[in-house]
């Protein structure tokens, strides 16, 4: 039992320091609320026509979406949805699919 | 009565649920226990899957549904225009079954007791769970249709705002409708299930109309002011495809109907049609009223937008069209989907001790066929904001169709496709 006290301990630490510290899975459930046309963790049904994210670079990710946030990349609903997000959660989500397989 | 206990049905879990405990707040904690699942629809077919998922299956899932498959409403305009059919629009749990590990049972939950944690199911058991999930969609209100009360009445006058057999029964009364005849279709006053859905029925009964039946004709009779989803783009549908087909009545509320002569009675006026589509005003499903949750307006459920959590009962937690929506958010699939996830998240963390996420985001997109091939989309993207307890629609984000598109066509099926497997495989 005595590996756990420090961690108690921890724990009351984080909860007293910061009410609002970010959820850990913070970019697993942001990432899940693209997986309705993207497919679960990125990976689209093949032959769907919509485009996986599993995989992506996160690089790449940010730079497309950059691209429909300024128009640069014409787009028939990615322009609006992309702006429904904070640039740290942006990050979050190209991060999280770039490690799915 | 046979009282399935949590001990029993839980083999794995209670060694991981007492490490759980221990590692509460460091986020490695692995969550333990049973969860319930009332409906297998867009909300609770979601949440049964990512609950599994995300717990690595540490967590025991029961899902109630007391329908054989799952049957989509989305799509289902499609096989009312002729262009699909039930088969394109059914899907067996099996996966959930076989793939998730979630233990699906055929039958109906009549009662739910929040003080002991237990759900009586019309077959005779009974389940105890840890948390409990309701998705049970919408039922109607038709003390406010007097006049479709009974189970004849509801036989002859259809609502198909529930896909499955009503959605075969209409298009099959669209069939054997003679040309020259009048489709009438009634919206009640919003909030109601899919704010899109009636104008793109209207348009595809219309397209089946002038393809086949040119003489025919579809009136709108909307209890609403206004066309209350994409205005601009169903007008200009129904102008520029369907002139001297479709007709638009505003403040048209249905009070009643007499059903021997399929006639609509409206507040000054009576309306005849030769086929009557009554879809009548509803609220949360049936289960949600029985179980005493709190509801707003005595329709929907009041819930906590950090974990979908009743306001008023801990332990149940509601998803879907069942609830009170939050500001500008529509009652949709895709939206009982990302629902599924926002509880799923927030289940998760309560079942290892932690809070729930404290900035969840959930966002919409509904796509609205004009033809068998244009489409028309609005989205939106919500986020939480702790000053008004509610997710609130991002200023600028979202928006409509610039026109509708033959492009938007593919993307919506593929859509289905893809949320159809996010849920059920
Ligand atoms: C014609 C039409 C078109 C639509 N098009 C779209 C679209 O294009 N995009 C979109 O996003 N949305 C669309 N919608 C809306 C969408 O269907 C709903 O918003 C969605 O189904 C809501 O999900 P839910 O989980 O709340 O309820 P449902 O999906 O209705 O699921 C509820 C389930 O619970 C079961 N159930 C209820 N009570 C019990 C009980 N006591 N015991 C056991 N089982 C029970 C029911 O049998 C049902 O299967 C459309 C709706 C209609 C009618």
């Amino acid at each position: 039992m005595k590996m756990f006290v420090p961690l108690a301990a921890a724990c009351l630490l984080a909860s007293a320091g910061a009410a609002h510290a970010a959820d850990p899975n913070l970019g697993r459930n942001l990432a899940a609320t693209c997986a309705n046309c993207h497919g679960t963790n990125g990976n689209a049904v093949k032959g769907s026509g919509i485009d996986g994210l599993a995989g992506i670079p996160k690089d790449k990710t940010l730079q497309k979406l950059a691209d429909f946030r300024s128009g640069d990349k014409p787009a028939s609903i990615m322009h609006q949805i992309v702006k429904g997000y904070t640039d740290a959660q942006l990050d979050l989500i190209a991060t999280y699919f770039a490690a799915q397989k | 009565m046979m009282l399935m206990k949590r001990r029993d049905f839980l083999k794995v879990g209670a060694a991981a649920g007492a490490m759980a405990s221990l590692y509460g707040c460091a986020g490695g904690g692995k969550a333990s226990g049973h969860v319930v699942v009332v409906g297998g629809g867009y909300g609770g077919a979601t949440v049964a899957k990512y609950l599994r998922m995300w717990s690595e299956g540490g967590v025991q899932v029961t899902l109630i549904e007391r329908n054989p498959t799952f049957i989509s409403c989305p799509i289902s305009n499609l096989v009312i225009g002729g262009q699909k059919t039930m088969e394109d629009i059914t899907i067996s749990y099996e996966g959930l079954r076989n793939k998730w590990g979630v233990r699906v049972i055929q039958d109906d939950v009549v009662a739910v007791d929040a003080t002991k944690r237990t759900v009586s199911l019309k077959g005779g058991s009974a389940l105890s769970y840890d948390r409990l999930v309701l998705s049970p969609g919408v039922d109607f209100m038709w003390d406010e249709i007097p006049g479709l009360k009974g189970a004849e009445a509801q036989s002859k006058v259809l609502h198909a705002w529930k896909a499955g057999p009503q959605t075969v029964a209409l298009r099959k009364q669209l069939e054997s409708m003679k040309d020259g005849g009048v489709y009438a279709i009634s919206i009640p006053k919003a909030p109601y299930r899919c704010p899109p859905g009636p104008y793109e029925r209207a348009c595809l009964v219309a397209n089946y109309f002038k393809q086949s039946k040119p003489k025919s004709k579809v009136v709108i009779l909307d209890a609403n002011e206004d066309v209350v989803s994409k205005k601009g783009l169903f007008t200009k549908a129904w102008s520029d495809l369907y002139k001297g087909i479709v007709e638009y009545r505003n403040n048209s509320e249905v009070k009643d109907v007499d059903v021997g002569s399929n006639t609509a009675v409206l507040e000054f006026d009576k309306f005849k049609a030769d086929v009557l589509n009554i879809i009548p005003p509803h609220r949360a499903g049936d289960i949600a009223h029985k179980s005493g949750i709190k509801l707003v307006n005595n329709r929907w459920v009041d819930i906590n937008w950090l974990s979908m959590e009743s306001t008023s009962t801990p332990g149940i937690h509601v998803l879907g069209d069942a609830i009170f929506p939050a500001p500008t958010m529509p009652k949709s699939g895709h939206m009982a989907n990302q629902h599924g996830k926002l509880a799923a998240a927030a289940i998760l963390n309560m079942l290892s001790g932690q809070e729930p996420n404290p900035e969840p985001v959930v966002m919409n997109t509904c796509y609205s066929f004009v033809d068998s091939k244009n489409v028309i989309h609005v989205s939106s993207v919500h986020q939480y904001d702790a000053a008004t307890r509610t997710v609130q629609p991002v200023k600028g984000a979202g928006g409509v169709s610039a026109a509708r598109n033959e492009l938007e066509g593919k993307i919506a099926l593929g859509w289905a496709q893809n949320i159809w497997a996010d849920m059920l495989t």
